[in-house]
């Protein structure tokens, strides 16, 4: 009995191997993750507000974070149209390659990015067959352009949406859709007014999240966007420039900018997804 | 969705309007089906089996002769030497940092969950060029570690701090559900057994979270594998001493060495698929059984 009564209090208050153990988590993130973050903070901000608004504001960087922000925006919006439609089909409709298909979602995760750009060089670039039909009949080139850089990002972002909607496209109950059709209601109808509304967290996280995601992108990009000073390079590229002719202002100032965007996303993100859980329990 | 119609429990009149419902639905069905198939086809198989195509185009022979490729080899061990370490340190301390988010309630905690998922929205290259900010040339921390002569960057160490930051979230991301889901009471009677902390994890927790730990390590692994702009920035990319496998590609790329790259990014890229995949494979019959 006296164990039993003794336990509950072992548990909550903290023991020395908690405390270690904290210690070491707080440790490991503090040197591993805000140290380096502090550096670059430091570093960025050291001319003042000004010198940090100045560098940002030169036009090679300037299109750069303009094009990296445009870019990563259509890619959003293409993302969630399509992430949510392959949510949809994977979770309703059995057809023959279902598994097949619901495996190669999770591709993406695990090539590396510069494969990916690899890949994309090889098949849309302006050598190969695809690439110079494109060009030569629709007057369209994907490699080394913009397209390119909004085309490797949708690939390497699209799990991001689809992994997001589909556990909640899963737990959804099905009797209101049925109830609805009854009615009378049509396809459209039913998707807009009885799925639609509660995929709309999830959907949004996914969606910021491959945002955030495609912000900081280089991998893919480097290999696929020619990187042309004021016409395909992005913020990344920018950066690596500028650290390579060591302008380390000017390197710092743009990374801070991406981080803070980028950070701000997943704070949202993480945002969404708790209320998201309240919901749930509630 | 028709199976409410015909369940019989309906009366006969919604039968006549049963049948231009169904007929649309169907359409509906086959066109999402048909849209969604060729959007995932042409944006990830179309790439990857000309990839394939592409490196084995003057047949098999050229790819092992690019593949053999000494400075090839090399790169490929230095990136598996590296994931190997990335992996061991974050099975152990990820799997602290996701227990104590878990079992832990303290000030600062929501914080620190936040900052896990830093490495997500911090570019490859900025997290190269923060590392050289700390261990450069004139980095801050360059006066105290020049005088023993220690080496980050441009050398390994710094090029694995690299990797650690970029991968970090993906053990912890992984643990920290399985370990919600399992929650304490089966630790709170391995404790009240008699076990220390040490044998209740090793024998009661772990095994609980194994699949969500394994995948964790894949992913983890995979990561490190593919990543190429922090160590490019940090190490250098100097051949056959800091070049991994994708500094690797990416040299050959440059240098027009078209069959050595196409094979040397099919290889990387197939071997992080099978291992994402195989584990994914391995949790799906485990779950069967």
């Amino acid at each position: 009995m006296s164990v039993a009564i003794e336990n509950p209090r072992a548990v909550n208050r903290p023991r020395l191997g908690e405390w270690t153990l904290r210690s070491i988590a707080i440790t490991y993130l503090t040197v591993l993750i805000i140290i380096p973050l502090i550096i670059i903070f430091r570093d960025g901000l050291s001319g003042g507000l000004g010198e940090l608004w100045h560098q940002v504001t030169l036009p090679v960087a300037w299109h750069a974070l303009k094009l990296t922000m445009w870019t990563a925006a259509v890619m959003t919006i293409i993302n969630s149209i399509m992430g949510l439609l392959t949510a949809y089909v994977l979770v309703r409709y059995t057809f023959p390659g279902h598994a097949f298909l619901n495996a190669v979602i999770d591709l993406p995760l695990a090539i590396p990015t510069l494969v990916t750009g690899v890949m994309l060089v090889i098949l849309y670039g302006p050598q190969e067959a695809l690439g110079a039909w494109l060009k030569q009949h629709w007057g369209i080139s994907i490699i080394f352009a913009p397209p390119g850089i909004i085309l490797a990002l949708l690939f390497i972002t699209f799990p991001f949406v689809v992994r997001a909607v589909q556990p909640v496209l899963l737990t959804l109950d099905r009797a209101q859709e049925q109830a609805a059709a009854t009615l009378g209601a049509g396809v459209w109808t039913i998707f807009s007014r009885i799925v639609l509304p509660p995929l709309v967290l999830p959907l949004a996280s996914g969606a910021l999240l491959s945002f955030a995601r495609a912000i900081g992108e280089f991998g893919a990009i480097v290999i696929v966007a020619g990187n042309l000073p004021m016409y395909s390079q992005t913020a990344a590229v920018y950066v690596l420039g500028q650290v390579e002719s060591e302008n380390r202002v000017g390197a710092s100032a743009i990374s801070i900018v991406m981080i803070t965007i980028a950070f701000t996303l997943i704070l949202v993100v993480d945002w969404l997804q708790h209320r998201r859980n309240i919901g749930v329990t509630r | 969705m028709t199976t409410i119609l015909t369940s019989g429990s309906l009366p006969a009149v919604a039968k006549p309007a049963r049948r231009p419902v169904s007929i649309r639905r169907m359409w509906t069905r086959y066109l999402l089906i048909a849209v969604v198939v060729t959007y995932i086809a042409i944006l990830i198989v179309a790439p990857l089996v000309r990839l394939v195509i592409s490196a084995f185009e003057h047949g098999i022979a050229p790819v092992f002769g690019a593949l053999a490729d000494p400075v090839i080899l090399q790169a490929f061990w230095l990136t598996v030497f590296i994931s190997v370490i990335t992996v061991v340190v974050h099975a152990i301390f990820g799997t602290i940092v996701a227990w104590v988010l878990v079992r832990q309630r303290f000030r600062g905690r929501a914080f620190l969950n936040a900052l896990i998922d830093m490495p997500f929205a911090v570019s490859p290259v900025v997290v190269g060029y923060m590392l050289l900010l700390l261990f450069g040339r004139t980095g801050i921390l360059a006066p105290l570690l020049d005088p023993f002569n220690i080496k980050v960057a441009f050398a390994l160490p710094g090029m694995i701090l690299a990797t650690l930051f970029v991968s970090l979230p993906f053990m912890v991301r992984e643990l920290v559900p399985v370990l919600e889901a399992f929650g304490v009471q089966q630790e709170q009677a391995a404790a009240t057994l008699g076990a220390s902390g040490l044998q209740t994890f090793w024998f009661v927790t772990l095994p609980a979270i194994r699949w969500g730990f394994i995948y964790g390590v894949t992913l983890t692994f995979a990561r490190a594998l593919g990543e190429f702009g922090a160590v490019l920035v940090i190490g250098g990319g100097i051949q056959g001493r800091t070049e991994t496998a994708t500094l690797s590609i990416y040299r050959a790329l440059d240098e027009r060495h078209y069959v050595g790259a196409y094979s040397a990014a099919l290889v990387l890229g197939l071997f992080s698929l099978i291992l994402v995949l195989g584990s994914e494979l391995l949790r799906r019959r485990e779950h069967k059984s």
